[in-house]
C-alpha cells in the first residue's frame, strides 16, 4: 500500500476567513496530523499562484493526497480537482474543507470559530486518505434543445439556436406562439409597435426548417439526463387537422357560440372555435373543447359545415410525442396578479378600474376599441390615475419589485394624454427608471405635463363627498410629499398589477427537477454569475420565469441560454459524474428497492448467471445516493462517498481535539 | 429657515420603548389614508414614522395619543410594520421618561387603574355588585368557567345589563360557572397601549396569580381588550389558560343546539365589528351567527363591515380622553345606521356599547336607534 502523503492548504480568502478564523494556528494544527507532509496558509488560495503551490507539492514533496480549507465546495471543489490534476494526480484524491460559509462567515468568537475550523479540517485530511481514483467518462451530447414556452423569451433562444442549424423542438401551450408580448400595444420607451417587432419573428420561427414547432403543446414529462434528455409532449387534440386548415376563420364567424377572448384579455369574446388574434403562428383554428357545444352535448357542429377545407377533425384524440434533446430552455413566462383581491382597489366591483394588460388592448389599433381608450360607457375618459405598485413591494401579497411597472405606468400616462387629452395622476412610490433611454422618458412625461403623486394609494371609491366627485372614481392616498391626504376624482383607474410566477410553475419545476426560490420564480445556479443556468445541468431559464423582467433582459437573457445550449452542442459530449453508485452482487438480493427510488432510472434487476441482481447505468447515474441509503443489504455503494470513508469524517468531527 | 438634524438619542429611546418596527417603514403612506382619523381630521401616521426614525418627534403634541390601535393601517401595510408598536412606544417614552405631557383624562384614568385597579376609580371591593342580587357564585377550584365581564361592565350603570344579561343566559343553561373574587383587576390591555407598562406588568401579574391559584382553565369575558390581552399577551407572562369571547362561547352554545332563541326580534340590527374581536383576533363569524339565530331578527351589514370595519373610537386608551363632537367615529357608525334603517346597533364589546349609547344620545336618536350588546340581544330571545 502506497504511503499517505497529504498536502492541507488553508486559504484566508482575503478577511473572509482570516478576519475570524486564526489560519495560521489552523495550519499549524494540520501539519501535526498522521500522514500530512506540508500545511500552508494563503491569501487567496483559488489564484493562480494559489493554486501552483498544490501542483508544486505535488511534484516536489511527492503530495498524493490534497485538502483545501476554503469557500463552499460549489464554488472551488472544481478548481482544485482541476489543479490537482495539472499536478499529475486523479482530481478525485482531493476533499474540501468548507472554513467560510460554514465557519467564518457564522462565527463571530474567534477562538471557537478557529477550533471549529480545525475539527473540520481534521475531518478532511481523515476523509481523503480513503479516496480511491476514479475514472472521468464522456458520453455523447444529443445535438438538439427543447424550449418550453413560446413567448419573446423561448422564440428568440430558439430562433439562436436554429440560426445555428441546430435542431429545435419549440413547445407552446396556447393556440399560437406569441405570449405576452403579442397582447402589447407600445412597448416602452421608445414606443414602437409591439407587434410590429415581434410578428417577424413569429413568422421566423413558423417557417424556420430547424425549428419544430408544437403548439397547444405541454411537455409532461421528462427523464435522462444533460446530453439525452427524454421529454414526452402532449399535443392536445385541437379538433383541426392543421395540415388542410387554411386559416381563414369562416368556422369562427359561423360558430354560434361565444366566449371571452384570452388574448383581449375578456374585453372581447371569440368563437369556441378560433384564431386567438389575425397574426397567430400557426395561422390555424382551434376549438375549445371545454366550451364547444357539440363535444359537450352532442349538437351543432355549424363550424364543419362551414370548413371548406374539410380541416374540422372532432375524432382528433390528443397525441403523445417522444423526443431526445440534449439541453432545455425554460421560458414560460408569467402571469398577471389579480388585483381583485386589494378589495380596496375595486377591481372588478367598478368598470371603469382595469389592469395594465386590459388598458393594453384599449390602446392597440387592433384591439376591441380600436385604439380608442374609452370607457365602459362609451366615453372619453376626462382623467386617468394610475396606480404602482399593485400586489409588487408589498409582503402582504408580493415583496419584490416587478420591475416594468414604473416604465409601463410611463408609457400608458403618455398614450393617455396622447389619445384623449385626459388629466393624468401617477400614484408612485419610487420611479424605477433604470435602463438605457429610460429616464429620459421619465423625463419627457414630466414635460409632457403629468401629475405625479407620491404615496401608496389607500383606496378607490365612488363614495362622493363633494359634487366634483360625484360620478367619478376617487382616488384616495397621502400626497406623502406635501403631507396631506388627497383625493382625486378621475374617470379611469389603471392598476398597474404585479407579475407573478405562472399558477403551474410548481408542477413545472417538479417535470423539470428544477428549484424555485422563494417568491415562486425559478432559481438560477448564481445570481451574479450564472444567471441563466439552473442548478439542475443542461436546463437554463429565460425571461420572466426567472424573475421580473423587460423585454431587452429578456431577449438578452434568451440570447444567452442558445449561447449557452450551443456551447454544449459544439463541445458534443457531456462529462459523466464518476461518483456514482456500484453494486456488490455478491450481497444483492436483486429485491429492486434501488430500482424503485432512483429519479434518474439508473438501476435495473438483471439476472445474472441465473441470480437476480441491481445493474447500475453508469451513464444515468448521478450519485444522488437514494439507492445506497435504500438498500438493505448494503450491497450498493456511492464510490467517493463510502460508508468508510462519511463514518471516519464523522469520527473524526465527533472525537476530542 | 429652521433646519431639521436627525436626534440620534430620541430615536434610541423610541426604539429601546419597543419601536424597533418602524425601521421597516418606506414611507409609502397608506397608512395616512387608511387611518379612519383622516375622514374627520388630519393625522399623518407616515409622518410620524419618520420623525420617529430621525428622532424628530414632537412628544408634547397630541397625534402622540391619537391612534385608537384600530390595526387598519398595520393589516394593509406593505412592509408588516407594527404601527401600534410604534405608537405605543412613543407613547411610553412620554409617560415613564416624563418627555412631554400626558393628556389628564389619561392621566386620572391611568392613576385609578393604578391605584384601585379599575379605570373608574370605585372600591375594588364593589367589583361584583352588579351581579349582587343575582346570587352568581364565587369561583372555586372546579368551576367550570370563570365569566370575567372586564371594568366597565362591572362599575359603569349604563353596561351593567351586558353582564347581568350574561348572568341571566348562563343561569338558564345551567352553565356551571362563577366570578372571581374583588381582588381582581383591570385586565391592563389598554393602559398598556396608552404607554403604561409598568402598570400592564403589575395588573397582569396580580391576575395571573389570581387565576393560578384558583384553578381557573376557562374564562369567557365580554370585552374583546381582555380577550386579547389574555389570549395574546398574558400567555408571555405564565397566564395559561382558554380564554372565549362571549360570542364564541354562545355560538358554540347554539351549534351544539344547547342554546334555542324562541321569542321573536323583528327588528333590523346592524352589526359593528369590534377592531380587537376583528382585526385583531379574526372573529367575523361568530357574532353575526348569533344574530342569524335570532327569530325574526334582519341582519344588515355597514358597507365597510369586517376587516374594514371602522373602529368605534375607544381603542388604545382613547375611550378615556376626550374626542371633541365632530371628530366622533362612532357618530360617523350611528349616522350610517340610521341611513340604513337599522333599529338596533350590535356590538361585542364594552366600548363600543359606551361610544355607540353616547353618540346616540347626543345625536339625538335614542327614540328610534338602540345599542345593545350580543349577550344582550341573546338574553332577551331566550
Amino acid at each position: 500500500m502506497e504511503e499517505i502523503r497529504t498536502g492541507v492548504y488553508i486559504c484566508h480568502c482575503g478577511l473572509n476567513i482570516a478576519g475570524v478564523v486564526d489560519v495560521e494556528e489552523v495550519a499549524k494544527y494540520a501539519g501535526q496530523l498522521p500522514g500530512v507532509v506540508v500545511s500552508r496558509e494563503y491569501r487567496y488560495m483559488c489564484s493562480d499562484p494559489g493554486q501552483d503551490l498544490i501542483k508544486d507539492d505535488i511534484k516536489e514533496l511527492g503530495v498524493n493526497r490534497v485538502v483545501v480549507a476554503s469557500c463552499s465546495p460549489r464554488m472551488h471543489e472544481p478548481t482544485f480537482r482541476k489543479a490537482v490534476e495539472d499536478g499529475g494526480l486523479n482530481p478525485y484524491l482531493y476533499e474540501h474543507a468548507n472554513i467560510r460559509e460554514h465557519c467564518s462567515w457564522v462565527h463571530d468568537d474567534k477562538e471557537l470559530a478557529t477550533n471549529k475550523a480545525k475539527d473540520l479540517v481534521r475531518a478532511a485530511v481523515r476523509r481523503v486518505c480513503r479516496h480511491e481514483p476514479l475514472v472521468v467518462r464522456e458520453a455523447p451530447f444529443t445535438p438538439s434543445v427543447l424550449v418550453i414556452g413560446g413567448g419573446i423569451a423561448g422564440m428568440q433562444a430558439a430562433l439562436d439556436i436554429a440560426n445555428g442549424h441546430q435542431k429545435v423542438y419549440l413547445v407552446e401551450r396556447d393556440p399560437s406562439i406569441g405570449g405576452h408580448m403579442a397582447q402589447l400595444d407600445r412597448t416602452f420607451p421608445t414606443l414602437d409597435c409591439s407587434e410590429c417587432i415581434l410578428t417577424p419573428k413569429m413568422s421566423d420561427v413558423g417557417h424556420h426548417p430547424f425549428i419544430e414547432l408544437h403548439t397547444y403543446s405541454e411537455v409532461e414529462e421528462v427523464s435522462g439526463s444533460i446530453g439525452s434528455f427524454k421529454v414526452k409532449i402532449r399535443k392536445k387534440a385541437r379538433y383541426v387537422d392543421e395540415s388542410k386548415c387554411v386559416g381563414c376563420g369562416d368556422c369562427e364567424e359561423k360558430c354560434p357560440w361565444k366566449v371571452p377572448s384570452e388574448y383581449e384579455m375578456g374585453l372581447a369574446k371569440r368563437g369556441v372555435i378560433y384564431i386567438p388574434f389575425a397574426q397567430a403562428i400557426p395561422n390555424v383554428a382551434t376549438i375549445d373543447g371545454e366550451h364547444c357545444v357539440y363535444l359537450q352535448k352532442g349538437k351543432c357542429r355549424a363550424c364543419e359545415k362551414a370548413c371548406e377545407a374539410g380541416a374540422i377533425d372532432f375524432e382528433q384524440k390528443d397525441e403523445i410525442i417522444e423526443v431526445e434533446v440534449g439541453a432545455i430552455i425554460v421560458a414560460t413566462g408569467y402571469d398577471q396578479f389579480d388585483p381583485a383581491v386589494i378589495s380596496q382597489y375595486g377591481y372588478r366591483r367598478f368598470d371603469n378600474v382595469l389592469t395594465g394588460l386590459e388598458f393594453e388592448r384599449l390602446t392597440c389599433a387592433a384591439g376591441p376599441t380600436e385604439g380608442k381608450i374609452l370607457l365602459k360607457d362609451g366615453r372619453e375618459p376626462e382623467s386617468v390615475a394610475l396606480v404602482h405598485c399593485v400586489g409588487s413591494r408589498d409582503q402582504n401579497y408580493h415583496e419584490y419589485c416587478s420591475r416594468v411597472c414604473c416604465m409601463y405606468a410611463l408609457k400608458y400616462a403618455h398614450l393617455a394624454k396622447e389619445l384623449t387629452k385626459a388629466d393624468v395622476y401617477q400614484f408612485y412610490i419610487d420611479m424605477r427608471c433604470f435602463g438605457e433611454g429610460y429616464e429620459e422618458f421619465y423625463n419627457r412625461l414630466s414635460e409632457e405635463g403629468v401629475n405625479f403623486i407620491r404615496g401608496k394609494v389607500a383606496k378607490i371609491t365612488d363614495d362622493a363627498v363633494t359634487d366634483e366627485e360625484k360620478g367619478k372614481l376617487v382616488v384616495v392616498s397621502e400626497d406623502t410629499l406635501l403631507g396631506k391626504l388627497i383625493r382625486v376624482p378621475v374617470d379611469m383607474v389603471i392598476l398597474c398589477s404585479a407579475l407573478q410566477p405562472r399558477a403551474d410553475a410548481e408542477n413545472v419545476g417538479k417535470i423539470l427537477n428544477i428549484n424555485r426560490r422563494a417568491d415562486g420564480f425559478f432559481l438560477e445556479r448564481h445570481v451574479k454569475l450564472d444567471p441563466v443556468a439552473t442548478p439542475t445541468d443542461g436546463i437554463f431559464i429565460a425571461g420572466c420565469c426567472e424573475a421580473p423582467r423587460d423585454i431587452p433582459d429578456t431577449v438578452a437573457q434568451a440570447e444567452a441560454t442558445a449561447a449557452k445550449a450551443l456551447s454544449l452542442i459544439s463541445r458534443g459530449t457531456v462529462t459523466l459524474e464518476a461518483a456514482i453508485s456500484t453494486v456488490d452482487e455478491s450481497i444483492c438480493h436483486g429485491c429492486g428497492r434501488c430500482e424503485e427510488v432512483c429519479p434518474f432510472s439508473a438501476p435495473s434487476i438483471v439476472s445474472k448467471n441465473g441470480v437476480m441482481v441491481s445493474e447500475i447505468n453508469e451513464a444515468l447515474c448521478k450519485g444522488c445516493g437514494a439507492c445506497a441509503v435504500i438498500c438493505p443489504t448494503g450491497a450498493v455503494t456511492i464510490k467517493h462517498f463510502t460508508q468508510d470513508e462519511i463514518l471516519a469524517q464523522v469520527d473524526a468531527l465527533t472525537e476530542a481535539r | 429657515m429652521e433646519v431639521l438634524s436627525p436626534y440620534k438619542e430620541a430615536t434610541e429611546v423610541i426604539l429601546e420603548a419597543g419601536g424597533e418596527p418602524l425601521k421597516l417603514c418606506y414611507q409609502c403612506g397608506l397608512c395616512t389614508g387608511t387611518c379612519p382619523w383622516n375622514m374627520v381630521r388630519s393625522f399623518l401616521v407616515r409622518r410620524i414614522m419618520h420623525e420617529a426614525q430621525l428622532g424628530a418627534v414632537d412628544f408634547g403634541s397630541e397625534d402622540v395619543w391619537t391612534c385608537v390601535t384600530c390595526k387598519a393601517c398595520v393589516d394593509r401595510c406593505p412592509r408588516g410594520v407594527e404601527i401600534i408598536d410604534v405608537m405605543r412606544a412613543l407613547r411610553r417614552a412620554v409617560a415613564s421618561l416624563g418627555i412631554g405631557v400626558v393628556p389628564d383624562a389619561l392621566r386620572i384614568s391611568a392613576k385609578n387603574i393604578a391605584g384601585v385597579g379599575n379605570p373608574l376609580g370605585e372600591p375594588p371591593e364593589r367589583r361584583n355588585d352588579w351581579a349582587k342580587d343575582l346570587k352568581v357564585k364565587d369561583f372555586a377550584k372546579g368551576t367550570e368557567v370563570l365569566y370575567f365581564p372586564c371594568c366597565v361592565p362591572s362599575y359603569d350603570p349604563g353596561v351593567k345589563n351586558v353582564a347581568r344579561s350574561v348572568a341571566a343566559i348562563f343561569d338558564r343553561l345551567k352553565i356551571d360557572y362563577g366570578l372571581i373574587g374583588t381582588e381582581a383587576k383591570c385586565c391592563g390591555e389598554a393602559i398598556r397601549k396608552a404607554g403604561y407598562e409598568e402598570t400592564f406588568q403589575s395588573l397582569a401579574q396580580n391576575n395571573i396569580d389570581l387565576f393560578t391559584s384558583n384553578g381557573v382553565k376557562t374564562v369567557v369575558v365580554s370585552s374583546p381588550h381582555c380577550y386579547h390581552t389574555f389570549k395574546a399577551e398574558y400567555p408571555e407572562l405564565g397566564g395559561e389558560f382558554e380564554v372565549l369571547h362571549i360570542a364564541q362561547y354562545l355560538a358554540s352554545l347554539i351549534d351544539k343546539g344547547k342554546l334555542k332563541l324562541s321569542k321573536e326580534l323583528n327588528k333590523k340590527v346592524v352589526y359593528s365589528d369590534p377592531c380587537y374581536l376583528g382585526r385583531h383576533n379574526h372573529i367575523y363569524d361568530e357574532p353575526r351567527e348569533i344574530l342569524k339565530a335570532i327569530p325574526g331578527l334582519e341582519l344588515l351589514e355597514f358597507p365597510d363591515a369586517r376587516e374594514n370595519g371602522l373602529c368605534c373610537g375607544g381603542g388604545g386608551g382613547r375611550i378615556w380622553m376626550d374626542t371633541p363632537k365632530g371628530e366622533r367615529f362612532s357618530d360617523i357608525r350611528v349616522e350610517q345606521a340610521a341611513e340604513m334603517g337599522a333599529d338596533i346597533i350590535a356590538v361585542a364589546c364594552p366600548y363600543c356599547v359606551l361610544n355607540y349609547t353616547d353618540s346616540v344620545l347626543s345625536m339625538g336618536k335614542a327614540e328610534t336607534m338602540q345599542v345593545k350588546d350580543i349577550a344582550e340581544l341573546v338574553a332577551e330571545a331566550m
